[in-house]
């Protein structure tokens, strides 16, 4: 596909955000341009899914600014309108067929330039689906008919939870390609994730160091953004 | 045509219309109400077109309250009710959506099969008019209330039982002058128009307050 994004950015100063209650994390600042690819990581609990919620607009930061853009000929694009959120939970309906699901998000979120269904079904290998009820599938295939929404109605920032999870080797290969292609065209994506997600300069943002009550612990204030594979390999607490 | 809300009202019809949807269920639900009370009533023909309009507005009632605890419940469940906030559109257009397609899947239906239906009721033809007619006017604002409580129940646990409590009330008025007008039609002096034009109004005050309400309920939720 020979079209571009231009100027994703997300920005985030001094993000603090909360789930009921309860302050999950405060003081968060990275800027993402372009291309760029983040892993959330984090025990369970330390707010992966809820930041994800704050920069989908879904929920507002309790603090800080929150800047999610692109350069367009419009100004003021929403931002609900630039984003994809690949949740842990599909969005899809059991009594509908691939087509029809897939077909609804599509007209749902504008059609744009997006790759038409059979393709984006094809590039994640189950093409062959496309016709069966969503109820009769498999958890994998299931994830992998929701991912394929990302590519049907193309925005520049992907939100993705978990997106490898339930899917085996090849399939997560294929769907990081579709991530790598995304990103060559110069949209951002957002993971959070319990795996190492094999992309190209994977940048890293661990939660638990900015969770409250580690706040005064200096240790964490250089190394809190840093690469993935420093991250993996030297364990998370270093 | 395209566009979020045309796309949504498409997709619930259409579940609406699979066997597990609730067209089948709410039509069988308002044949059964309608197809009991003459045998609990007796064989007093009078009495039952006397009380008929009453008992076919109480099913439909009942009918269309049956299948709105689920309106934004499934959506919620599937992860669906996050993502379709993901447009450049308020809260409140996928609710007029939903609501929207709600009543053509269990308002519309029960419209259309009432002429049918009262026949079981021993109504006069100018009673069937003035019944379809009302119910033609009267369910929507039936749809509409009927979302508040089910944004409710999508915050809230227990939202089912809360749900009943809370809509009930708001329910009477349009029950009081869905079966006054079709009274009208039956009983001479009484007028047919005030209390038509009266429910028509509650229609619309449904329509905007119900949205309005049920969209609040689901921002709050997701706050």
């Amino acid at each position: 596909m020979g079209f571009m994004w231009s100027g994703a950015r997300v920005i985030l100063d001094e993000v603090a955000f909360s789930r009921g209650e309860h302050l999950l994390a405060n003081g968060i600042s990275i800027q993402l341009a372009g291309g760029d690819a983040l892993a959330l990581v984090g025990p369970n609990g330390s707010g992966k899914t809820s930041l994800l919620r704050v920069l989908a607009g879904l929920a507002e930061p309790e603090d800080g600014t929150l800047t999610v853009s692109v350069d367009s000929a419009v100004d003021d694009v929403p931002r609900a309108a630039l984003v994809h959120l690949g949740g842990h939970q599909d969005g899809l309906k059991t009594q509908m067929t691939v087509r029809e699901n897939l077909a609804f998000w599509r007209s749902y979120f504008g059609v744009g330039e997006g790759a038409s269904i059979a393709c984006a079904l094809k590039a994640l290998a189950i093409g062959h689906l496309i016709d069966l009820p969503v109820g009769v599938l498999s958890q994998g295939q299931k994830r992998r008919v929701a991912l394929a929404r990302l590519t049907i109605s193309p925005r520049p920032i992907w939100l993705l939870d978990e997106p490898t999870a339930a899917l085996d080797v090849a399939s997560s290969e294929r769907f990081l390609n579709v991530v790598e292609e995304h990103r060559a065209q110069g949209g951002i994506v957002v993971a959070a994730t319990h795996t190492l997600l094999d992309l190209d300069g994977l940048q890293t943002l661990d939660l638990s160091s900015y969770a409250p009550q580690d706040f005064s612990d200096e240790s964490g204030e250089g190394t809190r953004v840093r690469d993935a594979e420093s991250y993996w390999l030297e364990g998370a607490h270093t | 045509m395209t566009g979020p809300f045309w796309a949504l009202i498409a997709r619930d019809v259409r579940l609406a219309s699979t066997a597990s949807g609730g067209l089948l269920t709410g039509v069988l639900f308002f044949l059964a109400v309608i197809v009991t009370v003459p045998f609990g009533v007796g064989p007093d023909l009078n009495l039952l077109s006397r009380i008929g309009p009453a008992i076919m507005w109480i099913g439909a009632l009942l009918a269309t309250l049956l299948g709105l605890e689920r309106l934004f419940q499934s959506d919620k469940d599937d992860g669906a009710l996050d993502l379709m906030r993901l447009v450049d559109a308020p809260v409140s257009s996928f609710v007029i959506a939903k609501v929207i397609a709600h009543w053509i899947g269990s308002g519309l239906p029960l419209v259309v099969v009432t002429p049918v239906f009262s026949l079981l009721l021993a109504l006069e033809p100018p009673a069937i008019a003035a019944l379809t007619a009302t119910l033609f006017i009267g369910t929507p604002a039936l749809s509409f209330l009927g979302a508040v409580g089910a944004a409710f129940g999508v915050t809230l646990r227990r939202g089912a039982l809360l749900m009943a409590v809370i809509i009930l009330p708001f329910s009477i008025p349009i029950l009081i002058f869905g079966v006054a007008a079709t009274r009208a039609a039956i009983v001479e002096p009484d007028p047919f128009w005030p209390p038509f034009a009266l429910l028509g109004a509650i229609s619309l005050i449904y329509a905007v307050v119900g949205t309005l309400g049920a969209a609040m309920m689901i921002k709050i939720n997701d706050g």
